[in-house]
C-alpha cells in the first residue's frame, strides 16, 4: 500500500526548492481567480471549488516553509472564500456546513481516533448542544417553566460555552455506564444510547413540553450582528452579513479545535489516549489512569459536539429530531474514517470531501441528470443520485475497510501499525508454514 | 463419551436417540420456563403497580383495565419475543463462532421480508394468490426468504468479511455497519426499480377471521372477546418449528459438532481436518436463512414492509443475544422471548398506567436499550452465559 508521498511521481520535480513556491502560488492565484470570475452556481464553479479547495492539501504537502504556508492559508480562508461568498451565498453555505463537519469529526476522532473507542451515537451530543440553544433563546423555554422569557441573543457566546460543558458533562454521563465495555459492545451501546437522546427529543413534548416532539423548535435566535461588520463592509445586506459572521464564528471554532486536538494529541494525555488504544492492560501496567482518561475522551469529544451544536442551531434558526438521527453519526465517522483514524489533516481532509460528497456533488449530479432528461434523455425516475446518501457512507465504509484501513493521510503511528502488523502476519506465516486462510 | 460409544455400540444407539431428544428439547424446555416464567412475573407486577396506582385516576378502574388486556398483551409478547428470538440467532451464531457483530443482520432480515413481498406480489398479479391454501403460500414464502437471505449473508461473509477477518476487531464491525447501510439503500433502490415502492405491500391469502379464544368478562356486564390473529399464531408455531430444527442440526449432527468445535477454537478445529471457512459460511447461511424466515413472517404479519424495517429489530435482537449471553444459542431464545415480553408490557402498559402522559410504544425502544446497558453493566455473560474472562 505504501505511504502517501509522492517522491517519484512527475509533480515531485515541482515541489522542491524555489519551484515549489512559484508552482503553488501559482496554482493558488489561478484557481481563486477562475473561482472568482464564475460566481454562477453551476456544475463548472463547482469544479472550480473543488479545485480551489484542492490547493488547502496541496498547501499542507508542499515543501515550503511553515509561515509561508500559514500565510497564503489564512489569505484563502479569510480572504478568498468570504469574497466569493459574497458573491454567490450557495458556497458560503456549504463552506459553513464544511466547517461544522470538520470540527464535529475532529471531536469523534479524539474518541475514536486517538482513544480507540467506537463511538456511534456522537450526534447526540451535538443535539444536546443544539437543544440547549434552541430551548433558552426561543418561547419554548416558557412552556417549561412558565413565566420564564427567551434569554437575550447577547447571551449567544455564554451558551456556546455552556454548550461545551454542557456537551462535557454529557459525554462523562454516557461514557460512565458503558467504561468496561470492550470495543464492539461500545459501538452497540453507544449507537443504541444515541437512539434513546433522539426517541426522546420526539417524545419528550408529554407530560412537559421540553423538546416540542417531532415537530421541532422553530425561529431561533441568531446571535446579534456586531456592529463593526456593518461599518466595515457597508456595501453588503444583512443576510449576507449574517453569512459571513456565522462563517467567521465557524471558522474560529474549527482554528480553536484544531489548535485543541493538535496540542491534546502531542500532551501526556494524548500519548495515555494512544496507550489504551494499543493495549488497555500494558496500558494500565504502565500506571495510565483507565478510568478518567477514556472518561477525558468522551468529554473532550462531546464537548466540541455541544459548542458546534449551538453554533448549528443558531445558524439554521430550526430544528428537529430527524436532524439528529442515526446516520448523521455515521456520516462524521465516515469523515473519520476516510481521512484516517488519529490523524489531524486527515480528519479535516474526510471532513471537507464526504460534505462535499453530500452536500454538493451528488446533488450537483442529480440537478445535471434532470436537465438532462429534459432535453429528452432517457432517465428512469427512481435514479437520483442525492437520494442514495446511505448507499454513498457504506461503500465509503467498506472500501475503506478493505482497501486502506488507515486512510487517505494516514496518523504516522497507525501508518506504522498497519504495517507492523502485515509484517508480523508474514513471520507467522513463514514460522509455522501453513498460510493463512484465504 | 465419543470412546465409550464406540466400545459399547449396542447401547450407544439408545443413548444418542436420548441425547439427540435431550439436546433438540432441552432448550426448549428452557425456552418454555421463560415464557411462562416471566408471563407470570410482568403480568403480577403489572397488576400490583395497577392496584397501587389505583387511587389516581377516577374514571376507570385501572385494575379492571388492566386485567382485561392482559391476554392479549401477552400473546403480544410471544409474538414478538419469537420474532426477537429468530433475529437473535443468526447474532449469537455468528457471535459464537468469530466474536463479531454482524451489524447488517437486521438489514438481512429485511430483505427477506421484501423477498416474500415481491413473491406475494408475483402471485397476486398472477391471480394465484387467492387459489393458494394460505399455509402453502407461508411455506413457498419462507423457503424463498430462507434461500435468498441466506445466500446474501453467505455472499456478505466472502466478500465484506472475510477479508478483515485477521484485522484488528473494530475494523470489520465498521465494515459491517457499511453493508448494512449499503443494503438499506440498495433495497430501496430494488424496490423502486422494481415498482414495489418504499412502503411495499405484502399481499396474501386471505388468512379467515382471528380465532375466538375466549370471551372476557368486562366491567360493565359487556364481554371482551380474546382474540388470536392466524397469522401471529402461525408465526409462533413456524418460529418453534424453526428452532426445533436449529437445535436438532446444532445439537445433534455431525456438522453442529463441527460448528461447536469452530465456535470453541478455530485453530484446533483446522487442525481436526474441519474446514474452518465453510463452517463459517455454514453459520451465516443459517444465520441468514433463519432471519430471512422471521422477515418472511414478520412481513405476512404487518402487511407492508419498507427498506429501513430491520434496523431497530436487529438493534433489539443483538439486545436479546446479550441479554441471553451472546454465543450461546438457547440464551438467544430466552432473551428474545423475554426481551419481547418486556416491550410488549411496557408498549400496552405504559400509556394506560400513566394516564396518556408518556407513550408505551416510544418508550418501549429505550426500555430495550436500557436493559441492554443494564445487562451489559451487571451481568455481561447474560442470563444464561458463563462468565468468560476477556481474552487478552
Amino acid at each position: 500500500m505504501g505511504t502517501t508521498s509522492l517522491p517519484n511521481s512527475p509533480f515531485a520535480a515541482l515541489n522542491r526548492g524555489l519551484l515549489a513556491y512559484v508552482a503553488l502560488t501559482a496554482y493558488i492565484v489561478v484557481t481563486s481567480a477562475l473561482m472568482l470570475m464564475n460566481t454562477r452556481t453551476s456544475l463548472g464553479t463547482d469544479v472550480l471549488f473543488i479545485l480551489f479547495l484542492l490547493s488547502f492539501l496541496l498547501l499542507y504537502r508542499a515543501k515550503v516553509s511553515n509561515g509561508y504556508k500559514l500565510a497564503l492559508g489564512a489569505i484563502m480562508l479569510i480572504g478568498v472564500v468570504p469574497y466569493f461568498g459574497t458573491m454567490n451565498a450557495y458556497y458560503i453555505e456549504l463552506a459553513i456546513q464544511a466547517g461544522i463537519f470538520v470540527a464535529l469529526a475532529l471531536g469523534l476522532n479524539v474518541v475514536v481516533g486517538f482513544a480507540g473507542l467506537l463511538d456511534l451515537g456522537y450526534v447526540a451530543f451535538f443535539a444536546v448542544g443544539a437543544y440547549l440553544w434552541g430551548i433558552f433563546s426561543t418561547d419554548q423555554i416558557g412552556l417549561i417553566s412558565p413565566g420564564a422569557s427567551p434569554v437575550s441573543s447577547q447571551l449567544f457566546y455564554l451558551f456556546m460555552a455552556l454548550g461545551l460543558f454542557l456537551g462535557a458533562f454529557f459525554g462523562v454521563l454516557l461514557g460512565l455506564p458503558v467504561l468496561r465495555l470492550r470495543g464492539d459492545y461500545l459501538a452497540i451501546v453507544t449507537l443504541g444510547l444515541g437512539e434513546v437522546i433522539r426517541v426522546l427529543a420526539v417524545n419528550l413534548d408529554r407530560p412537559i413540553n421540553i423538546t416540542n416532539g417531532s415537530q421541532g423548535i422553530k425561529s431561533i435566535a441568531r446571535p446579534p450582528l456586531p456592529d463593526f461588520l456593518r461599518a466595515l463592509f457597508p456595501g453588503l445586506n444583512d443576510p449576507q452579513l449574517y453569512q459571513l459572521f456565522i462563517y467567521a464564528l465557524a471558522l474560529l471554532v474549527v482554528g480553536l479545535t484544531v489548535l485543541t486536538v493538535f496540542r491534546l494529541k502531542n500532551s501526556r494525555i494524548g500519548r495515555a489516549w494512544e496507550a489504551i488504544r494499543e493495549d488497555e492492560t500494558a496500558a494500565v501496567a504502565m500506571g495510565i489512569p483507565l478510568v478518567r482518561m477514556k472518561l477525558m475522551a468522551f468529554a473532550v469529544g462531546a464537548s466540541f459536539a455541544g459548542v458546534m451544536g449551538v453554533l448549528f442551531a443558531a445558524k439554521q434558526q430550526f430544528i428537529n429530531p430527524p436532524t439528529f438521527d442515526l446516520i448523521r453519526s455515521i456520516g462524521i465517522l465516515a469523515m473519520v474514517i476516510l481521512g484516517g483514524m488519529g490523524s489531524i489533516p486527515g480528519v479535516i481532509l474526510g471532513g471537507v470531501l464526504v460534505t462535499l460528497l453530500d452536500l454538493q456533488i451528488l446533488p450537483r449530479i442529480a440537478t445535471e441528470l434532470s436537465a438532462l432528461k429534459r432535453q429528452g434523455v432517457v432517465i428512469p425516475d427512481w435514479f437520483d443520485p442525492a437520494q442514495y446518501q446511505r448507499a454513498l457512507f457504506g461503500l465509503l465504509l467498506i472500501i475503506m475497510m478493505i482497501f486502506r484501513p488507515e486512510g487517505i493521510l494516514p496518523d504516522q503511528r497507525r501508518r506504522e501499525e498497519a504495517h507492523a502488523t502485515e509484517e508480523q502476519e508474514a513471520l507467522v506465516e513463514v514460522e509455522t508454514g501453513e498460510a493463512k486462510p484465504a | 463419551m465419543a470412546i465409550a460409544a464406540d466400545a459399547l455400540p449396542a447401547p450407544a444407539s439408545r443413548r444418542t436417540l436420548r441425547m439427540t431428544l435431550a439436546g433438540v428439547f432441552g432448550p426448549l424446555g428452557q425456552v418454555f420456563i421463560f415464557v411462562v416464567g416471566s408471563a407470570i412475573v410482568l403480568s403480577v407486577i403489572t397488576v400490583l403497580v395497577a392496584f397501587l396506582l389505583r387511587g389516581t385516576r377516577t374514571n376507570v378502574d385501572l385494575v379492571q383495565a388492566t386485567l382485561t388486556i392482559l391476554p392479549q398483551v401477552i400473546v403480544d409478547g410471544l409474538v414478538r419475543g419469537f420474532l426477537f428470538a429468530t433475529i437473535a440467532l443468526g447474532y449469537t451464531m455468528v457471535y459464537g463462532v468469530l466474536e463479531f457483530i454482524n451489524f447488517a443482520h437486521g438489514e438481512i432480515f429485511m430483505v427477506g421480508a421484501f423477498s416474500g413481498a415481491a413473491l406475494g406480489t408475483v402471485f397476486a398479479a398472477s391471480g394465484i394468490l387467492n387459489a393458494l391454501p394460505p399455509l402453502l403460500f407461508v411455506l413457498i414464502a419462507v423457503i424463498v426468504g430462507m434461500v435468498i437471505s441466506g445466500t446474501l449473508a453467505v455472499t456478505i461473509e466472502r466478500i465484506a468479511y472475510r477479508p478483515l477477518r485477521n484485522a484488528p476487531r473494530l475494523v470489520p464491525l465498521i465494515s459491517a455497519i457499511g453493508v448494512s447501510l449499503l443494503l438499506q439503500d440498495g433495497m430501496r433502490l430494488i424496490a423502486n426499480v422494481t415498482g414495489l415502492g418504499f412502503n411495499a405491500r405484502f399481499p396474501t391469502p386471505n388468512f379467515g377471521p382471528p380465532l375466538q379464544l375466549a370471551q372476557i368478562p368486562a366491567a360493565d356486564g359487556r364481554t371482551i372477546p380474546l382474540i388470536l390473529d392466524v397469522r401471529a399464531l402461525i408465526f409462533i408455531v413456524a418460529a418453534t418449528l424453526m428452532l426445533i430444527g436449529l437445535n436438532y442440526l446444532v445439537n445433534a449432527t455431525k456438522l453442529g459438532t463441527a460448528i461447536r468445535a469452530v465456535a470453541q477454537d478455530r485453530p484446533t478445529a483446522s487442525l481436526m481436518g474441519i474446514n474452518v471457512n465453510q463452517i463459517i459460511a455454514l453459520t451465516f447461511l443459517i444465520g441468514g436463512a433463519l432471519g430471512g424466515a422471521a422477515g418472511v413472517l414478520f412481513g405476512i404479519r404487518v402487511g407492508t414492509v419498507n427498506p429501513y424495517i430491520g434496523f431497530l429489530p436487529g438493534l433489539k435482537a443483538f439486545t436479546a443475544a446479550v441479554l441471553g449471553g451472546i454465543g450461546n444459542i438457547p440464551g438467544a431464545m430466552v432473551g428474545g422471548i423475554v426481551l419481547g415480553f418486556l416491550e410488549a408490557f411496557v408498549a400496552s402498559y405504559l400509556s394506560l398506567l400513566t394516564g396518556g402522559a408518556f407513550s408505551g410504544a416510544s418508550y418501549a425502544d429505550i426500555v430495550a436499550f436500557a436493559i441492554l446497558i443494564l445487562i451489559l453493566i451487571f451481568r455481561p455473560s447474560g442470563l444464561l452465559g458463563e462468565a468468560v474472562a476477556q481474552k487478552v
